[in-house]
């Protein structure tokens, strides 16, 4: 029996996340909890996150969840991270007047801004970017199995990744500009919207996820 | 493409039946809060709310529960609202499995509770509720007033002005209802929505008034709501989610159909 570790670092709604993978992982075991030994013993783990980034970074160092984070990634298991879950794993946070992150990915979380415009209409753009936007896919993945193409799930954030190299960039979504909505490097995938809360769509993800090995398949081209 | 317009289904929420009544009187039963958030999942329905209409303590419990149950089986946005006081309010409802909390009269009280809140537990998840009646004479500027306590109680506070107060003090959205129209199924008061979604730079969701699918079009289209709240038109089969959705998406508005 396979097992997933969702990391509790006591922010956001772990309870979506736990009742996801139950509902389409049949037979695998959920664990909710910020144990290292639990944590690193595990096939795969979820970094979810909700609220402030100063808080969650706080809160992550407090429990040493940084050096679990760090040392199960060296271990080529795989790790979904999602919304702050996500951002986490950049270099630095423009948040609560800059925090550092855990740096697993280069590149830093940048606000939104509040003059944001739509590019086509002009109309005034509210933040946070709360609701069902667009999820275009930018590489092939198994991630993305099954998902269509600019499939739509659930977003609420003011503050968006940028990462520095564009091969990290697994998703982009328009809000007023393209931002980057998933990343991925080697054995970790990590997206900025909410799958617990995408219906179908998110909980293929979740699907996908407790199925991928934690290797990028590179896929041969015809000629 | 981009961003959607949402649709958001609400269940008023009483001994642990969905209830609805017009004006607060001819109370209607209208299911099992379970099966009904269900239907409209299945239907397509954005986000839920559930409202405890009577918020005591009994029904408290049984809010809590009935949650647990639909984020067990309902994998979309989850608000709940009615009787959110205290810290301790909020961190129940979001252990039980909620996205958003709806913050009501407490916040007309004690506006610091709506700061304390949102720093605990971030912005994406503090909804404010306001509930505004027109009280600018025929021939007036328009001018909306806060009421609590389903709207019998006037608080002499200018509604915009709240709105914008309740953002500055990390409000993440504005659930937005017209006491005049709530229950009248004659349309949203597009013109309150519009006044509160220009002034805020939050997401605006419309409620009160709905009777046809055309209302929601309207409140996206002339009130600039961000999402749209309706219950009987639901509740009683008239229509699904699903014949809204189509019907706003052919009005030219952005929906996850």
């Amino acid at each position: 029996m396979s097992s997933v570790a969702v990391i509790d670092y006591g922010m956001g709604n772990l309870h979506s996340v736990a009742k996801a993978l139950e509902k389409v992982g049949e037979g695998v075991e959920v664990n909710v909890t910020s144990d290292a030994r639990t944590i690193l013993s595990s096939d795969r783990v979820v970094l979810p996150g909700v609220g402030a980034m100063r808080d969650c970074m706080g809160e992550i160092k407090r429990l040493g969840l940084d050096k679990t984070i760090h040392e199960f990634i060296e271990s080529g298991k795989p790790l979904f991270g999602v919304c702050v879950g996500m951002q986490v794993l950049l270099e630095s946070s423009a948040e609560n007047n800059g925090v550092t992150c855990l740096g697993i990915l280069p590149g830093k979380v940048e606000y939104f801004g509040d003059e944001l415009r739509d590019m086509k209409s002009g109309d005034r753009l509210k933040i946070p970017h709360m609701g069902w936007n667009q999820v275009h896919q930018e590489i092939e993945h198994p991630m993305w199995d099954g998902i269509a193409q600019d499939a739509r799930f659930y977003f609420v954030h003011s503050y968006y990744a940028q990462p520095a190299h564009p091969d990290l960039i697994a998703a982009s979504t328009n809000y007023g500009f393209q931002f980057t909505s998933a990343v991925t490097k080697d054995n970790v995938f990590a997206v900025q919207f909410h799958p617990e809360k995408s219906q179908h769509a998110g909980l293929a993800l979740y699907a996908n996820f407790l199925k991928w090995n934690g290797k990028t398949i590179t896929r041969n081209h015809p000629f | 493409m981009g961003l959607a317009k949402r649709i958001i289904p609400c269940l008023d929420v009483d001994n642990g039946r969905v209830v609805k009544g017009v004006q607060f009187v001819d109370i209607r039963d209208a299911g099992d809060p379970v099966e009904v958030a269900r239907r409209y999942d299945e239907q397509g329905a954005d986000e839920i709310t559930f409202l405890d209409i009577t918020a005591t303590s009994d029904n408290r419990e049984t809010m809590v529960h009935l949650v647990e149950e639909v984020a067990s089986q309902v994998f979309i946005p989850l608000t709940v609202g009615g009787g959110i006081r205290k810290v301790e309010d909020i961190r129940t409802m979001l252990n039980a499995g909620a996205d958003k909390v709806g913050i009501n009269s407490a916040a007309v009280f004690n506006p610091e509770f709506v700061k304390e809140a949102a720093e605990k537990f971030g912005s994406q998840c503090i909804v404010v509720a306001i509930d505004a009646k027109k009280v600018s004479a025929e021939g007036e500027a328009n001018r909306w007033e806060i009421f609590t306590h389903g709207g019998r109680k006037e608080t002499g506070i200018d509604a915009v002005e709240w709105a914008i107060k309740m953002v500055a003090y990390g409000a993440g959205e504005i659930l937005l209802t017209s006491m005049d129209r709530d229950g009248t199924k004659i349309g949203f008061d597009l013109e309150l929505t519009r006044a509160i979604s220009e002034a805020i730079n939050v997401p605006v969701i419309a409620s009160g008034g709905v009777g046809e699918l055309q209302h929601l079009v309207d409140g996206v289209k002339e009130g600039k709501a961000d999402a749209v709240l309706a219950a009987s038109i639901f509740h009683f089969g008239e229509h699904t989610i699903e014949e809204a959705k189509r019907k706003m998406a052919s009005a030219g508005i952005e929906m996850r159909l």
